[in-house]
């Protein structure tokens, strides 16, 4: 990220330039305090003992010698502001020189320093600043040396881990070879790199070092008189507080307002500086999916609601998606861009069958499965138009309550990675019976016992034993194996797989597969299969939906795209699938990359991968095609358009 | 668990170890040594030396750190020249409130900022998560001594609805009523830094936590959000925010320092500024270790807590 992208990321923060004004403008204001007119700050008259705020000549009144309160505060301000800034640097310093060292030469240096900021760390971070005051004696000197060796950790650790990861990079090497100096390639090479770490430590630091210098003023153990800092001011204001209250008042006010500008200024810093927040990793889903306002206006119309009608319900698809988008919502500055992730997607599966979606990673096709419940994070995702419908009854729109009442319940998921997916802190067997007991209503002991029962069903040995596990106990097939439990603990009528097998071995997906080809037979689920690997759909699969770049781009029965694919990019895929003694089963690349989802060509999607482009395809969107019972989306193909 | 608990156990002695020897050469190494600060700088050269071998000053150091620590095992902290009377004793009488203003302060700190920092998870981006943003900033920029005299100012002095000082015994005192009326406003200022930080952290670890695969499953089950909130994000949440809880437990005792001197409640942190103000060194000592004994052993706690919560958690 270029300076400048960085400085205007900054003043999109308001709360950040807000921060940067109050220290700026405290900074000039102590700067200035010599050629200001201001009264003597140190000019006692007993006249003016404890005058009120507002009064003529001094508009903060005057303290208990009656001193100018308005010339102390800002001349104070000056004191207390040098003293935390001179802290702040001492501690930066001498803590980033101890961890870019520990860092760079490792071994006995490394342990020894960092043992020694450990055991620095296990200290209640006050008392060792005290317990330094108490050797060196009262006095802002000292308070100041105090607070900076006690921050000094801080910053050791910090710099030592972020030197650590550049130590290993190559540069560094090659800048030895270049025979460059240890202190050239520490100051020259590593320096630069860590100054962003050093900036956030101390944009974190320097409002804590200024309080903790106030504080140690206020016990009298920091500026002593005639030296005032606003910590000392506050202090010495204490004894006549019921009588002059705004003389202890006012100190800390100008602290608050200090550190607020600094905290404020420092989080807007580290927005920028933090590559960890600037990736967008402090924002959470909501419990389901957003939908475009002018969409669900439209599905809120009556006549579009089609009821679930008893009597045609049995000869329904189980589950129908039309026309389906969900974008991406992305934040370019103040523009806002659309990642289109899946575009116009329209499937339907029937009861006892199984439907693959299939595609590259990126095509649309998991996001297209997390929206028939709604389980698209927003932000950043927002379904924009379609309808998906259960037996008829329209999801898309649908209140978070009757989402609820079909998630887990008539439509489960299975998802990819079993290790992330199951919830480490909690047993196995309570995953399972959650869910039964949320929707069933039954008692704990009554949803143990399904959950035995399920973890029977999906062939985990042992299974009493394994109820209590948790989920790092178990391996990768058992693990999956409860995913699949947890998915049929309430008898779905569909179930959509999100790559079930990806994460496992040959064997183990081999079993999975069969598991839930039998589960489809015996209990006549509607199964969405969703993978990158035909030869897996092909498995377990009736027919198949082909999907690039968030369409989908071929559709038909398992057989017929097998044996003779219409899709340019449907025939490059099948040209991966190995042919009967052949090995390798693994989707080789195709050349190139698909196209950015928020810059998506004018016409066909594949055209700047496809072997036999020619320039119509680029004119206009291509729409799918009807061939007999399938269909395709490519101008080669001859056909009705759907 | 057991075996857990022991194995930490063994571990802390090489960092109590490490905090003696910390404070012993802080003691030791800084300009002036204790004799000289005991006795002033207009001290004679004789009276000097009578105390620095009184003090076993004259000895090589290490002898000292092992004559100093033997005698802290036994329980002698040595004798508070200004007090007149055994380290220890003074110490451990001044334990009691401090533990109670701290610990009350902590859970205090804790409950509120956790449950801010939930609400603000969960309502990310709405008007609770401003709000949120607000007084969490307030509250880890006030200077805790400043607001402890406004509240002084407000509720004692004003209003009249609490004592400002006079504090005594936190048992055999004016009974329980008596204590928390005292208490109330020096544990809710003290809480207030800490419940601004662990409620940042609450938030934050609630964000990322949300965004886990394992939340989407919870969600996927159709289970009520107060559950997938409640039983499956801040339980792993937690794990992260404990350890966090340990080291504020160890910024409120700090804290206490201000605290303490601001409503003149009789603990150890008053204790220490006015044992530094008279150069009493060994009062300084006795009580920054027993604190620093007693921090670590909170840090134990919470590490036993969080491998309670965590079976992944190995020593």
């Amino acid at each position: 990220m270029s300076t400048s992208s960085k400085l205007r990321r900054f003043f999109y923060n308001r709360l950040a330039t807000v921060g940067l004004i109050i220290v700026l403008l405290v900074i000039a204001v102590s700067a200035m305090a010599p050629i200001l007119p201001l009264a003597d700050p140190n000019a006692t008259d007993l006249d003016l003992r404890m005058l009120p705020p507002g009064s003529e000549g001094r508009p903060l009144g005057a303290d208990e010698l009656g001193r100018d309160m308005l010339s102390r505060l800002i001349w104070g301000l000056r004191v207390s502001l040098a003293v935390g800034i001179s802290a702040t640097v001492i501690a930066a310093v001498l803590g980033s020189l101890i961890g870019i060292f520990s860092a760079f030469y490792g071994g006995v240096l490394d342990n020894t320093l960092m043992r020694g900021v450990d055991m620095l760390m296990a200290f209640p971070y006050m008392l060792l600043a005290l317990s330094i005051v108490a050797v060196l004696g009262p006095g802002l000197f000292n308070a100041l040396i105090a607070i900076s060796i006690v921050n000094i950790p801080f910053f050791a650790r910090n710099v030592r881990g972020a030197t650590v990861g550049l130590v290993r990079l190559e540069y560094v090497d090659a800048a030895r070879l270049s025979g460059k100096s240890d202190m050239q390639i520490l100051f020259g090479e590593l320096l630069p790199n860590v100054l962003p770490v050093i900036f956030i430590t101390i944009s974190t630091t320097v409002g804590w070092m200024i309080l903790e210098t106030a504080g140690l003023s206020f016990l009298g153990l920091g500026a002593q008189p005639p030296t005032a800092d606003l910590g000392s001011m506050l202090g010495e204001g204490r004894k006549s507080i019921l009588t002059a209250p705004h003389v202890a008042t006012l100190p800390g006010v100008v602290i608050l307002v200090l550190v607020i500008g600094i905290n404020l200024l420092g989080d807007g810093l580290r927005d920028v500086l933090d590559p960890y927040l600037r990736s967008g990793a402090l924002v959470s889903p909501r419990p389901a999916t957003d939908v475009d306002d002018q969409l669900r206006r439209r599905l809120d119309r009556p006549q579009n609601v089609a009821a679930p009608d008893a009597s045609t319900a049995s000869t329904r698809p189980s589950l129908e998606v039309d026309q389906l988008q969900t974008w991406f919502w992305q934040k370019r500055g103040r523009r806002s861009s659309a990642v289109r992730a899946a575009d116009g997607v329209s499937f339907q599966v029937e009861r006892g069958t199984a439907l693959g979606i299939m595609g590259e990673s990126g095509s649309g096709k998991s996001v297209t499965a997390l929206s028939i419940l709604g389980l698209v994070p927003t932000p950043p995702g927002r379904i924009m138009n379609g309808s998906i419908r259960y037996y008829g009854e329209e999801l898309i729109g649908a209140r978070i309550e009757r989402l609820r009442h079909y998630r887990g319940n008539r439509i489960a998921y299975i998802f990819q990675n079993p290790m992330t997916s199951l919830n480490p802190l909690i047993s196995v067997g309570e995953q399972i019976a959650e869910s039964v007991r949320y929707h069933q209503s039954v008692g704990r002991g009554a949803a143990r016992a399904r959950a035995l029962e399920l973890m029977h069903k999906v062939q985990i040995p042992d299974a009493e034993a394994r109820l209590d596990s948790f989920p790092h106990e178990l391996s990768g097939g058992m693990r999956q194996r409860i995913g699949i439990a947890v998915a049929l603990a309430n008898d779905p009528d569909v179930i959509i797989a999100d790559e079930p097998t990806t994460a496992l071995d040959v064997t183990i997906q081999a079993q999975i597969l069969k598991l839930l080809d039998s589960l489809r037979q015996s209990e006549g689920v509607a199964l969405v299969f969703i993978s990158h690997d035909f030869g897996v759909i092909s498995e377990i699969c009736d027919r198949v939906v082909v999907m690039y770049a968030g369409q989908v781009v071929e559709s038909g029965t398992v057989d017929e795209i097998y044996r003779r694919p219409l899709h340019p990019y449907t025939r490059r895929l099948m040209e991966c699938v190995p042919r009967l003694g052949e090995r390798a089963r693994t989707l080789e690349a195709i050349p190139g990359l698909p196209p950015a989802l928020d810059d998506l060509p004018h016409g066909c999607r594949f055209a700047d991968r496809c072997d036999v482009v020619m320039d119509e395809c680029r004119v206009a969107p291509v729409s799918l095609r009807a061939v007999e019972n399938r269909e395709a989306r490519c101008i080669r193909v001859e056909g009705q358009d759907v | 668990m057991y075996r857990y608990i022991l194995k930490r156990l063994i571990l802390v002695i090489p960092v109590l170890l490490g905090i003696s020897v910390i404070v012993f050469l802080i003691m030791a190494m800084l300009p002036g040594d204790a004799a000289q600060a005991i006795l002033g700088s207009f001290a004679t050269p004789e009276n000097l030396a009578r105390v620095r071998s009184d003090l076993g000053l004259d000895e090589p150091l290490v002898t000292r750190y092992v004559i100093w620590l033997g005698n802290m095992l036994q329980g002698d902290f040595g004798r508070s020249y200004t007090l007149q009377r055994p380290v220890l004793d003074e110490v451990l009488d001044r334990l009691g409130p401090t533990l109670l203003l701290a610990g009350t302060s902590l859970v205090l700190a804790s409950i509120m900022g956790m449950l801010a920092g939930i609400i603000a998870a969960m309502k990310q981006f709405g008007w609770q998560d401003a709000l949120f943003t607000f007084i969490v900033l307030i509250g880890i920029s006030t200077p805790s001594f400043w607001l402890g005299l406004m509240f002084v100012l407000l509720f004692s002095l004003n209003l009249g609805w609490f004592p400002v000082s006079g504090m005594t015994a936190v048992i055999g005192g004016g009974g329980v009523f008596d204590v928390l009326r005292h208490l109330a406003l020096p544990a809710v200022t003290l809480a207030v830094v800490a419940t601004g930080v662990i409620a940042r952290l609450t938030r934050s670890t609630m964000l990322e936590v949300l965004r886990k695969d394992f939340v989407r499953s919870a969600r996927a089950k159709g289970l009520p959000e107060r559950t997938v909130i409640m039983k499956h994000a801040y339980k792993n949440a937690l794990v992260n925010i404990i350890p966090v809880l340990g080291i504020q437990a160890g910024f409120v005792i700090g804290g206490a320092v201000y605290i303490e001197t601001v409503f003149q409640w009789p603990g150890i942190g008053r204790m220490l500024v006015n044992a530094i103000l008279t150069r009493d060194v060994l009062l300084v000592q006795g009580g920054v270790v027993v604190v620093a004994a007693i921090y670590v052993l909170i840090n134990l706690t919470a590490d036993v807590f969080q491998h309670f919560l965590d079976p992944r958690i190995s020593v």
